[in-house]
């Protein structure tokens, strides 16, 4: 299909960042619409309606949703850079580092965040375990793709960028070089390639935003991402 | 039965498992013969947590030694493994929706279950709103996979026995064939197809454990 797509996504949010990095990668004609949270568009409405959150990719008349289903399509509907392995096996692995990240790095790390006492206690213990356990699958690969990034690499992409923020403005120091030194060495790399950066915020854009809703997001445990 | 040329397949599962039954369904309509292992979930067999380190849990599928885990997963890799009788769409969009639907199709339902009062209330209206769309994708077809048993007939397979379980339990009728007549002839065809008849469990056995596990959460809460 040679039409153009429409991703409505916010510069803010690592779920975005996974399908306008697919496409980038793909080297796909598509338009960034920005959608303000707050007041959500008509089109976020109509082409989302049952969660009504971002990213929503709109390829012809066709919404896909959730980040890594639409990455998932993006790798089969357009040509070029392959994102998944070819072999099942592989392809089955790579779904499941994904959706460990979803699972349980992302929630643990987030939950350290916001919360305090023996809560964050538990929560920090947690995430500990969890980034053990994603830094294991690097083992002696350049990315979680391999030699390049893949599936696991976009849908860790919160782990490289938008982790060492919110630790910063939480206050915390969980994901750190002499802790966990290959997965800094990957979030290093992960963030130097071409498509990766063209999709990033200025960080220290996104650090002042988190540090703006902190209050809120310590309150609610709720992400705020534009 | 595809006898696996020199391959090994073997299924770990838990006879009342809905995500276990979706693998079951899956080897079934591919023809595949493979060796099943019931766990004891109380106390995991050794193999099982070699091979599934970091849930701990069913079902997994064990190929020539080799692990996968996830309902979902391992269907996407039965499919891609195994090429004949095919159940997922072969247009990139068509796999999104059913990818979509195939884990938001239960949104609620859970909490519809295990709640009371309020909290019950928004559940069901969530629940409700997802049959909505869902019946909208069996228009004109007799499966959501068209007019064979697809990948998203058995990822929301388990609604056909399970949903039925939780009305009678709760005392309340959510697909009715008014309501829902398409969802609720999807549920008969589905439930009665060759693939899938005999391997559900005894309705009354799984009724007494889904009513256990409710009677503990709530009163827990209370």
């Amino acid at each position: 299909m040679a039409e153009t797509a429409k991703l409505l996504g916010t510069k803010g949010s690592p779920y975005s960042h996974r399908a306008e990095v697919a496409l980038r990668l793909k080297e796909a004609n598509f338009e960034f619409l920005h959608e303000d949270l707050a007041h959500k568009s008509d089109m976020l409405l109509r082409y989302n309606p049952i969660h009504k959150k971002i990213p929503v990719l709109v390829h012809g008349e066709k919404s896909i949703v959730e980040s890594l289903i639409v990455v998932e399509y993006v790798d089969e509907a357009f040509d070029g850079y392959a994102i998944l392995p070819s072999d099942p096996y592989e392809r089955a692995m790579a779904r499941f580092w994904a959706r460990y990240i979803d699972e349980k790095v992302i929630p643990a790390f987030w939950m350290s965040c916001w919360t305090d006492g023996e809560m964050q206690k538990g929560f920090i213990a947690q995430a500990k375990e969890t980034l053990t356990t994603l830094e294991g699958q690097l083992k002696g690969k350049k990315f979680f793709g391999g030699d390049s990034i893949g599936f696991v690499d976009l849908a860790a992409g919160m782990v490289a960028f938008w982790f060492g923020i919110l630790q910063e403005v939480a206050g915390i120091n969980l994901l750190n070089e002499e802790d966990y030194p290959v997965l800094c060495r990957w979030a290093d790399d992960y963030c130097s390639i071409e498509p990766v950066k063209e999709s990033l915020l200025d960080r220290k854009l996104l650090v002042a935003h988190f540090a703006s809703k902190k209050e809120k997001i310590f309150a609610t445990k709720a992400p705020v991402y534009d | 039965m595809e006898e696996a040329k020199g391959e090994e397949v073997t299924l770990f599962g838990f006879w009342s498992s809905p995500f276990v039954h979706r693998v079951t369904w899956a080897l079934n309509i591919k023809k595949i013969k493979y060796k099943y292992v019931e766990e004891d979930l109380c106390n995991k067999s050794d193999l099982l947590l070699e091979h599934n380190p970091v849930y701990k849990k069913v079902p997994v599928l064990v190929y020539n030694g080799k692990a996968i885990a996830e309902s979902l997963i391992i269907l996407e890799f039965i499919e891609e493994t195994w090429k004949e009788n095919s159940i997922m769409p072969q247009d990139p969009y068509e796999k999104a929706i059913a990818r979509f639907w195939a884990t938001a199709a239960g949104d609620g339902l859970w909490q519809f279950f295990i709640t009371e009062g309020k909290e019950r209330e928004e559940a069901l209206a969530s629940v409700i709103n997802n049959f909505e769309l869902l019946e909208k994708e069996l228009i004109g077809k007799n499966f959501f996979g068209g007019d064979r048993i697809g990948y998203l007939d058995i990822s929301v397979g388990w609604i056909s026995y399970g949903v039925p379980i939780f009305e009678e339990i709760t005392e309340f009728k959510i697909i009715t064939e008014e309501k829902f007549p398409l969802l609720h002839a999807w549920m008969e065809a589905f439930s009665s197809s060759e693939f899938v008849k005999d391997t559900l469990p005894p309705r009354e056995k799984l009724s007494e454990r889904y009513r256990k596990v409710r009677e503990a959460i709530i009163q827990k809460k209370n």
